[in-house]
């Protein structure tokens, strides 16, 4: 591939996010704008921010890569990663944005009325934010070898870099602006190649890629796996398929980065009006990304055999166009893959900084110098893990930490917003249940260790039983402590689900 | 405000459910009657067309839906609080 035009791209995505996020900065005064911009940012640029940052290195990358390596089983990612927008609307949305809280930590113990809660949120949500940023740099890293040859720690030492100088003076409104534009590059970078990779591959006969099987020894799976969602040889793929949907489905509310962009929309009906907007902008890119995978079985089938798969979206175009233009899209395609890494490395910075300076570097320090200490920190242990582990395809990490917020944030945001009777203890039961249970899975998959059988399908992916589990256990243990019910909690239901339109004393 | 409440978590879990017999069971579906991979729509196997592209249209729909459902709830509550 042509590396002069690729880091070309590369450079231009960086400088544009530099520039947008400095001219955002204009708008940045206050402790306020740095954590939720001040809550006043429109649904329709908001939604693309949403967008622009919750599609990362796993959707550009990761998704066309297994679909590449395993076929329609591997459909449900994309799925569950907008469904979960789905629940998130209908379970969690208007009522959030109108608890009036800043972070996940802060919800908790409003809701709760309790320190320990607080804390213990804190500490899951720098876990999650920091399970999500590590793939990232991963990504990264591979992207940049594969255009250039550098070294793997180039890439992801080169976005941390970015993140922390575009955080450090712009906080939460540059940013805004900054993942706005981020999700119609990667819409454009993904769309524009690929539809004139379709008119080659229609130029070519239009071969099903459900057909193609590929030289000997280059590790295809069969036609029939690969075009039925559901792999005939496998005894847990059901387990396996439904603890995805779950994690999926249920986890994209409990992570940290989503849910500080609720606090950004002006009311509780704009919060809903945005999510809807998110669900289509979703919908439209999730599209592409299996259009890679297939054709990357006609035109790619080697990179599956060196583990390479990964890395099709970057691949498909020099292989299927020669000369210039088939470098230039590589270039854009390129392009939207550090997007991908810039836009969300960004939001979890944000997010797990806020945390970190709320809860420990603001003993310290004045506000906003609090902040960017956190930021550093935030964006330098996940680093440090990238550069250490590798080895974990970067999809499979991220629903990691989908399985993780799942298993913890949702079971407290749902039973939280809807039923009156939870108590901090119960909270708490749940969160260590949920929290160790998915953990375990994490720390295995994230070692490397061997199973077999059914430990291994429990363990892969946990979300099947640790999320019941997590919601059971803070059922019964809230019911088994009544006392324990926050005195305020009925005033408290009542601010969530009222209309902003009604006066109310929202204390 | 406990008939608001009960208003919203019905359709809430109206709209959840129907998300978990559509989508939810496709899994199922394809378990019980794997030969629908053999079954080719405009060339691309019937999965593929439903888990790629027409599965976002139906969330789509869904999430209106419920917007719409949401905003009509917390009208109707409005209108009772200023009546009386």
């Amino acid at each position: 591939m042509s590396t002069p035009l690729a880091i070309t791209a590369v450079v231009l995505v960086v400088v544009a996010t530099i520039a947008i996020g400095t001219w955002g900065l204009r708008f940045s005064r206050t402790t306020s704008d740095f954590f939720v911009a001040s809550r006043t940012v429109g649904p329709g640029l908001n939604a693309s921010a949403i967008g622009g940052e919750y599609l990362s290195a796993a959707s550009f990358l990761g998704v066309a890569g297994l679909v590449l390596a395993y076929g329609a089983e591997m459909l449900w990612y994309p799925v569950g990663w907008t469904a979960g927008y789905l629940v998130l609307l209908v379970l969690v949305a208007a009522p959030l944005r109108r608890s009036g809280a800043y972070t996940l930590p802060d919800f908790a113990e409003t809701r709760l009325e309790s320190r320990t809660v607080r804390i213990v949120s804190s500490v899951l949500v720098v876990a999650i934010g920091w399970l999500y940023l590590m793939p990232q740099f991963q990504g990264a890293g591979l992207a940049l070898r594969t255009v250039t040859g550098a070294p793997s720690w180039v890439g992801g030492v080169v976005v941390a870099v970015v993140v922390v100088l575009n955080v450090l003076p712009g906080g939460m409104r540059s940013v805004t602006f900054v993942q706005a534009f981020q999700y119609w590059l990667k819409l454009t970078a993904l769309l524009v190649p690929a539809f004139f990779l379709m008119l080659v591959w229609l130029g070519d006969g239009a071969a099903s890629p459900a057909d193609a099987t590929g030289a000997v020894g280059t590790a295809l799976v069969g036609s029939d796996q690969w075009a039925l969602p559901i792999s005939p040889g496998d005894p847990y793929v059901l387990y396996t398929t439904y603890s995805l949907i779950v994690a999926t489905f249920l986890g994209t509310m409990g992570l940290p980065h989503v849910v500080v962009r609720f606090y950004t929309n002006p009311d509780g009906r704009a919060a809903r009006r945005t999510t809807l907007v998110v669900l289509g902008l979703l919908g439209v890119f999730y599209v592409l990304p299996p259009v890679y995978g297939a054709l990357g079985r006609i035109y790619a089938p080697d990179l599956v055999a060196t583990g390479q798969s990964d890395t099709v979206v970057l691949e498909l175009p020099a292989r299927m166009i020669a000369g210039f233009g088939g470098e230039l899209l590589a270039a854009l395609t390129t392009a939207g893959a550090f997007a991908a890494f810039l836009s969300t490395s960004s939001g979890l910075t944000i997010a797990v900084a806020g945390v970190i300076s709320q809860e420990v570097t603001s003993r310290r320090l004045s506000g906003i110098t609090a902040f960017r200490v956190a930021a550093v920190l935030g964006v330098a242990v996940p680093l440090m893990l990238a550069l250490m582990t590798s080895g974990v395809s970067v999809a499979r990490a991220v629903g990691l930490a989908f399985a993780v917020a799942a298993s913890t944030f949702c079971p407290l945001l749902v039973l939280g917003i809807w039923w009156p009777r939870l108590t901090d203890v119960g909270a708490l039961a749940g969160l260590a249940v949920g929290g160790l249970g998915s953990g375990v899975a994490v720390v295995d998959t994230l070692l490397g260790l061997e199973h077999t059988g059914w430990t291994d399908a429990l363990l892969a992916q946990p979300a099947a039983w640790t999320v019941p589990l997590a919601f059971l256990t803070m059922v019964l243990v809230s019911l088994a402590t009544p006392r324990r019910r926050p005195a305020g909690v009925r005033r408290f239901l009542v601010r969530l689900h009222t209309p902003e339109a009604v006066a109310l004393d929202r204390g | 405000m406990a008939s608001l409440l009960r208003a919203q978590l019905r359709l809430a879990v109206g709209v959840l459910t129907t998300l978990t017999l559509t989508v939810g069971s496709l899994p199922l579906l394809f378990v019980v009657s794997p030969s629908l991979g053999d079954v080719r729509v405009l060339g691309m196997p019937l999965p593929w067309v439903i888990l790629a592209f027409a599965i976002y249209p139906v969330l789509v729909v869904l999430g209106w839906v419920y917007v719409r459902g949401a905003e009509r709830n917390e009208r109707a509550f409005a209108d009772v609080v200023e009546r009386s």
